[in-house]
């Protein structure tokens, strides 16, 4: 397992330990700590009814926000439904975010320079559509990557193969990601397979694999920085595996984790915690304080209400958008129902 | 008799064919351990041991599959798809492979699997979580397709549903699971495939639908006695074959139809029973046959649902149409 930064914040291995300015390691922080406390408000906005569906990201903060910081802003990004911060930090407005979450249509619409589509349902589905985008950035010729990512589960579905498999044979400029959080719902991973690691999955498709700790924040950041440098420069696709943890349940939608899960196995992950072990590290190079923290808090708390305030205001979706939404220009049979739901509408 | 909810009279058929056959087994993302992520096999795998209710990996392809080759060993599977919208993923295994089994190996061989699936909207579920596709799957001849609206008929139609040689695409509508309590007998009993139930009897109009929109109709039949228009109420039950019978006796009686799914209106199952309403009985018509349906787009999850989906309002409305023919 690939690991820069141990449970206590030391440097384990220092010739990984990636180039990163003193303003860009607090940046890091930043975004782990902003990220926290946007899934604490989600799930409390989701428990008061003022979200849709949420699916809670604590714990894997150093897996979403290590490898987005890796990435460039022209990089395509296919995520999966758990995966709204990377989207966030690369562009997505919050206030859009949380549409996404209550099924409105323009919570999907990425804005101009972000490069996404919106966070992906149906398992997997986005691992052969990314070698589909890494396949056309390369007969463009372009200098980026396509970047997926899907949880230890997805790995069982057969698009996980189909994807590995078809960017491998292209050397197509793929890299995926496995957010391997030990349990798809109930099902722990020594359930959902034989293999003794996820990432050896991509010797058979014939890539790169790696294990990274997906709780230690710089090796997740140094191994996508690795597999896009190798991406662009025509050596093909990786498999990045990262051992993460959620702490939540599966989603705010009735799943609870107790059924299937122990308090040891959640204590013994706790200490893992991305946010400590790498708030030790920056304490101890003196570039971070709780004051600091508390700022970002502060930030945090005070833009999500705004955004929530924003998304309240938004015009709220209507069956009407979704028929517009339906085809490049409407048929006999929506023009039709066009008619008939405005006027259902306007009751 | 005991008061139950379609979800507790679901894992009451469960428990029942798990007793009767040592073949039958339950399987699918979540439904050990968990018990399913609805509940619906809770307490099935402490009570029969995890060789005979097993959770799978993360693949409905595979778990397609895995019951075709079950079945080929003698094994009857009940396969869970998490949620119905997730079809996508193995309808090879339904529609290319275990809908052709019988005629593939000239009746050598079947596929006596009963693959059961949430579905329906109303209760806010992500995308792809509530769609109504079962007319994507009663266009594949060689499957069976059964929907139940009530628990009684949950605990019927499923054993029956296990039962029966040839495969079974057993939809449960998920507004339905919990909504309400019907006395359920808790001895076994089955209901026949095929058969549809005239859930209430009437003169003027006939309402025909399945799942959710049976307690739409009821409800708009209710609406209308009050105005005296006295509608019958048709519960097909399975949406694949249809119970011809059924609704052309039903027709010929009233003389007016209104066809309802809570699915979209293009193609699907609303369309053949107007078809076969048109080709069998149009001289016994007073009015055409008008159906009340979901529009032509993706399903609205969450924001929109409430108006996307058809009501007991639309369904009067249609009504009188027809009425006024």
């Amino acid at each position: 397992m690939f690991q820069i930064l141990n449970e206590d914040g030391k440097i384990v291995n220092e010739e990984d330990v990636p180039d990163l300015s003193d303003e860009q390691l607090k940046e890091l922080m930043r975004r782990m700590v902003y990220t926290r406390v946007l899934d604490q408000r989600s799930i409390a906005l989701n428990r008061q009814g003022r979200l849709g569906f949420y699916a809670p990201t604590a714990g894997q903060e150093a897996s979403q926000l290590g490898s987005q910081f890796a990435l460039e802003q022209e990089d395509f990004l296919l995520p999966g439904y758990r995966d709204v911060p990377q989207l966030i930090w690369q562009g997505l407005p919050l206030y859009q975010a949380f549409l996404f979450s209550r099924g409105h249509f323009h919570g999907n619409q990425m804005p101009e320079g972000v490069h996404a589509v919106s966070p992906q349902i149906i398992i997997g589905a986005q691992y052969v559509q990314a070698a589909g985008v890494a396949l056309g950035m390369k007969k463009r010729g372009k200098k980026n990557v396509a970047v997926t990512y899907t949880g230890d589960g997805g790995t069982s579905q057969g698009d996980f193969y189909e994807g590995i498999n078809f960017a491998g044979a292209y050397k197509a400029p793929a890299i995926f990601f496995v957010q391997n959080n030990r349990f798809a719902i109930s099902v722990p991973v020594e359930k959902q397979t034989n293999a003794k690691t996820l990432a050896q999955k991509a010797v058979a498709a014939g890539i790169e694999g790696i294990q990274v700790d997906g709780m230690d924040v710089l090796a997740v950041y140094a191994a996508t920085k690795h597999a896009r440098e190798r991406a662009i420069n025509g050596e093909g696709p990786m498999l990045i595996e990262t051992l993460t943890y959620r702490y939540g349940p599966h989603t705010m939608a009735g799943d609870d984790p107790t059924r299937y899960r122990t308090e040891d196995l959640d204590n013994e992950w706790e200490k893992k915690d991305p946010l400590v072990r790498y708030r030790k590290y920056l304490e101890s190079k003196n570039l971070w304080s709780e004051e600091e923290e508390n700022k970002v808090i502060d930030q945090a708390k005070e833009e999500i209400k705004q955004a929530i305030k924003q998304a309240d205001q938004y015009p709220k979706q209507k069956v009407t958008d979704l028929m517009a939404n339906m085809y490049e220009e409407l048929p006999y049979n929506l023009q039709e129902q066009m008619e008939e739901y405005k006027e259902k509408e306007s009751k | 008799m005991a008061q139950m909810t379609m979800i507790q009279a679901i894992t009451d058929a469960l428990r029942t064919e798990l007793k009767n056959d040592e073949n039958v087994l339950v399987f699918g993302e979540d439904v050990g351990k968990n018990g399913g992520v609805f509940r619906a096999t809770e307490g099935l795998q402490a009570e029969f041991g995890e060789e005979r209710v097993f959770d799978t990996p993360l693949a409905e392809s595979g778990i397609g599959g895995l019951a075709i080759g079950l079945g080929l060993q003698g094994f009857r599977p009940v396969p869970e798809i998490q949620f119905f919208g997730f079809i996508y993923e193995v309808m090879d295994s339904i529609s290319g492979q275990m809908a052709r089994m019988r005629y593939r190996s000239g009746g050598v061989h079947h596929s006596p699997i009963t693959v059961r699936a949430p579905f329906g909207g109303g209760v806010h579920t992500p995308e792809l979580h509530a769609d109504s596709l079962e007319g994507l799957v009663a266009q594949q001849p060689g499957l069976k397709v059964v929907i139940p609206s009530t628990p009684y008929d949950a605990k019927g139609l499923l054993i029956a549903s296990i039962r029966d040689n040839d495969p079974v695409i057993f939809l449960e509508h998920m507004k339905l699971y919990r909504s309400f309590r019907g006395e359920v007998p808790e001895e076994e009993y089955t209901i026949e495939l095929g058969k549809a139930d005239v859930k209430r009897e009437g003169t003027d109009v006939t309402l025909i639908a399945y799942g959710a929109m049976v307690h739409a109709c009821l409800k708009a039949a209710d609406e209308l006695a009050e105005n005296g228009i006295n509608a019958e109420v048709i519960d097909l039950r399975t949406v694949s074959p249809l119970d011809i019978e059924t609704i052309i006796e039903s027709v010929k009686k009233t003389n007016r139809v209104v066809v309802v799914q809570e699915a979209q209106r293009q193609a699907g199952v609303a369309a053949n029973v107007v078809a076969e309403i048109q080709e069998r009985a149009i001289l016994h018509l007073e009015a055409p046959v008008l159906r009340v349906t979901a529009p032509d787009t993706v399903y609205a999850f969450s924001e929109a649902e409430e108006v996307w989906l058809p009501n007991h309002k639309d369904i009067v409305e249609k009504v009188n149409s027809v009425m006024n023919f």
